[in-house]
């Protein structure tokens, strides 16, 4: 095959510009450490590197563990053709939420020890595990489009065979470490701003990972139907958005019932600089999605549930933001901003992950169980041929 | 025994002498400019704080009976030894820092200008306690204010101090419950919150906030594994059942043959 220069599109661009300055700041980071890469202090140990990069990373990656639960379990075999989109995403994600914890360790080599170096009793450890593991297994789970490409039928039907215990170990250790990340928060209650302290972290955590799974599913559905040219499945994206919204509802009550039995209703109306970002937090996350979705022409088009999918996916980015930054400011006694380094090898983590998702949707069969034609008519008859022979669980 | 350090505030004349020899035994650079810089830090793990009146308060590592450093590291690079003293191991340190993060007295120190930076703080000189030697701020203190002896016994004689003459203190031995607990006890004679220390620290041990959930993971994961399979082969069956008695001949997928298992 002949390489072809790509053309040069507005999005190619800023990618370009990202991580160009995005290299910039890993030179900053690793040649000269955390205090010039970034505005973190003994005060301020963890900045967005971790709020954003860690704990919204693995969030937005929980679409991947969510369908694969409604499909394989719940045996709710119709929602088949977004699973492959949210494996590849689930996957990318932790991929880059690995990468991003290196550039946040202060020993990034020693990234391995808890491998080793056993704590049962540190969230962390669990987490370091949980992540271990479950990259492991997504990478089981992608295998799949990878062999295909390749028409490699045996290792298909290894893979078959062991693909129902691999699917409840992926849900299974989804559903530890989203929590555990709300559980690293418990051991800070003087710490954490009583508006987002609750013993109840970990449930709100595995909650709204949920919702946000099915939103990233509509969202990067709908998304690659605009731009990658792939044929959007109107009717089980609507579905998707229908059981987001009773998610988002038992979350919301739930909430709401903590706040009142913790006492902590009266922080909420004080328009103080955390009640401001926690009002923005449940209205993007919850009351403008849920409104939203009373109308009949929002819950019933294409448009609409991208928009309520990126307003849910919003509001939990802020929710996680504001238990790592927002919430943690008051205790410290500082301010946290973080500095431009933080911010651009952010923006660069996120650019490699779209880049790489639109490179892997081009070359793998990601979207091809309903749309082969990207592969060329020999290609799509082999695939089909492939995707009848494929394992039950992870096409 | 687990060892301890009694500070008794009113005893304190503000040399910073403690400050001095606890920079020599750790080998930190000590002058006029660190001596006057009233935090702890990556190169001063105690110092002396001044209130207006001669009101004195030291801060030091607390060794938490039960410390939230030491339960919160992934790779058990901070321990609290039997002898009192909670210390670090450089080389197990992945510097994830969530014993800064953790830490209640937020003790824990970093080298943010480091290319490869370690926590730092009071380890209680390990060297020298673990050996049963006596701390070197314990010995450089003139006064008597800084006292270094068994854990029960520094209890004694602070409540002995209270009781003795409750004119001069605040009614309260700061570390006595804190966190469920320190090896440092402090006594003063104005309030603690005035010098920073927190006066919204529950009395049980914060690890025990994580470890109540933590502690439930095997039975989520043997449970979760039965639940979650059990479903799965009744969902999973029902589709079997209705292919077997042949009222879903609608759609005899390719894919639907081959889950034999179940």
């Amino acid at each position: 095959m002949k390489f072809t220069m790509p053309r040069l599109t507005f999005w190619r661009a800023v990618l370009i510009i990202i991580l160009v300055l995005g290299a910039y700041a890993t030179f900053i980071r690793f040649f000269y450490g955390l205090g010039a890469a970034t505005h973190l202090s003994d005060e301020f140990p963890w900045g967005i590197w971790i709020g954003f990069d860690v704990l919204c990373g693995v969030m937005l990656a929980a679409g991947g563990f969510t369908l694969m639960a409604a499909i394989n379990i719940f045996n709710v075999k119709r929602f088949k053709p977004v699973v492959r989109p949210a494996l590849l995403t689930a996957f990318l994600g932790y991929l880059l939420v690995c990468g991003a914890l290196l550039f946040d360790l202060g020993k990034p080599y020693n990234i391995w020890h808890p491998l080793i170096m056993w704590n049962p009793h540190s969230v962390m450890f669990e987490v370091g595990w949980c992540v271990t593991l479950y990259t492991t297994v997504l990478a089981i789970e992608f295998a799949p489009m990878v062999f295909e490409r390749l028409r490699m039928e045996k290792p298909l039907r290894i893979l078959h065979f062991i693909s129902t215990p691999i699917v409840i170990l992926g849900v299974l250790l989804s559903t530890l470490h989203q929590s555990s990340l709300g559980s690293l928060y418990l051991i800070v209650p003087e710490k954490l701003y009583p508006l987002w302290y609750t013993p109840l972290l970990p449930v709100f955590f595995f909650i709204s990972a949920i919702a946000v799974g099915l939103a990233m599913t509509i969202f990067e559905s709908t998304l690659s139907a605009r731009h990658l040219g792939h044929h959007l499945e109107l009717p089980l994206v609507k579905d998707l958005g229908r059981i987001m919204v009773v998610v988002l509802t038992f979350y919301g009550v739930f909430r709401l019932l903590d706040l009142n039995n913790r006492g902590a209703m009266k922080y909420v109306w004080t328009f103080d600089y955390e009640s401001s970002l926690f009002l923005v937090e449940i209205a993007l996350s919850l009351v403008l999605p849920l409104l939203l979705m009373l109308f009949k022409q929002v819950r019933d088009s294409a448009m609409g549930l991208y928009l309520v999918s990126v307003l849910v996916v919003t509001g939990f980015i802020t929710n996680r933001m504001n238990i790592a930054v927002t919430g943690m400011e008051r205790a410290s006694g500082v301010t946290y901003f973080p500095k431009w380094t933080e911010i651009v090898v952010t923006l660069a983590i996120v650019g490699v992950g779209f880049a790489a998702f639109a490179i892997a949707t081009k070359y793998l069969p990601v979207f091809s169980a309903n749309d082969e034609s990207h592969l060329g008519p020999t290609a799509a008859r082999e695939g089909a041929h492939a995707l009848d022979q494929a394992p039950a669980t992870f096409v | 025994m687990s060892k301890a350090i009694l500070y008794d505030a009113t005893l304190c004349i503000g040399c910073k002498q403690c400050e001095e020899a606890c920079a020599r035994e750790n080998k930190l650079p000590y002058d006029e400019a660190v001596a006057k810089e009233e935090k702890t830090s990556d190169h001063k793990f105690t110092t002396v704080m001044s209130l207006p009146g001669d009101k004195y308060m030291r801060k030091l590592c607390m060794h938490c009976a039960d410390p939230s450093c030491a339960s919160v590291c992934p790779v058990g690079a901070l321990e609290k030894t039997k002898a009192g003293p909670v210390v670090y191991d450089e080389g197990k340190c992945m510097g994830c820092r969530y014993c800064m993060v953790a830490c209640p007295f937020s003790i824990p120190k970093y080298e943010w200008t480091k290319q490869i930076p370690r926590v730092r703080k009071c380890e209680m000189c390990k060297e020298r306690t673990l050996t049963g030697g006596i701390t070197a701020c314990t010995e450089a203190c003139p006064t008597g204010a800084t006292m270094f002896g068994e854990l029960d016994e520094m209890y004694a004689l602070a409540q002995q101090r209270l009781r003795e003459n409750p004119e001069n203190y605040v009614k309260q031995i700061y570390g006595a419950q804190q966190g469920g607990g320190t090896s440092v006890l402090l006594l003063s004679s104005i309030p603690f919150e005035k010098f920073g220390y927190k006066s919204n620290l529950p009395n049980e041990s914060l690890p025990a906030l994580t470890f109540r959930v933590l502690s439930h993971i095997p039975d989520v994961v043997s449970l979760g594994f039965v639940l979650l399979g059990g479903i799965y082969w009744i969902t999973n069956r029902r589709e079997d059942v209705a292919l077997a008695e042949g009222r879903q001949a609608a759609k005899p997928n390719g894919d639907k043959k081959t889950r034999g298992q179940s």
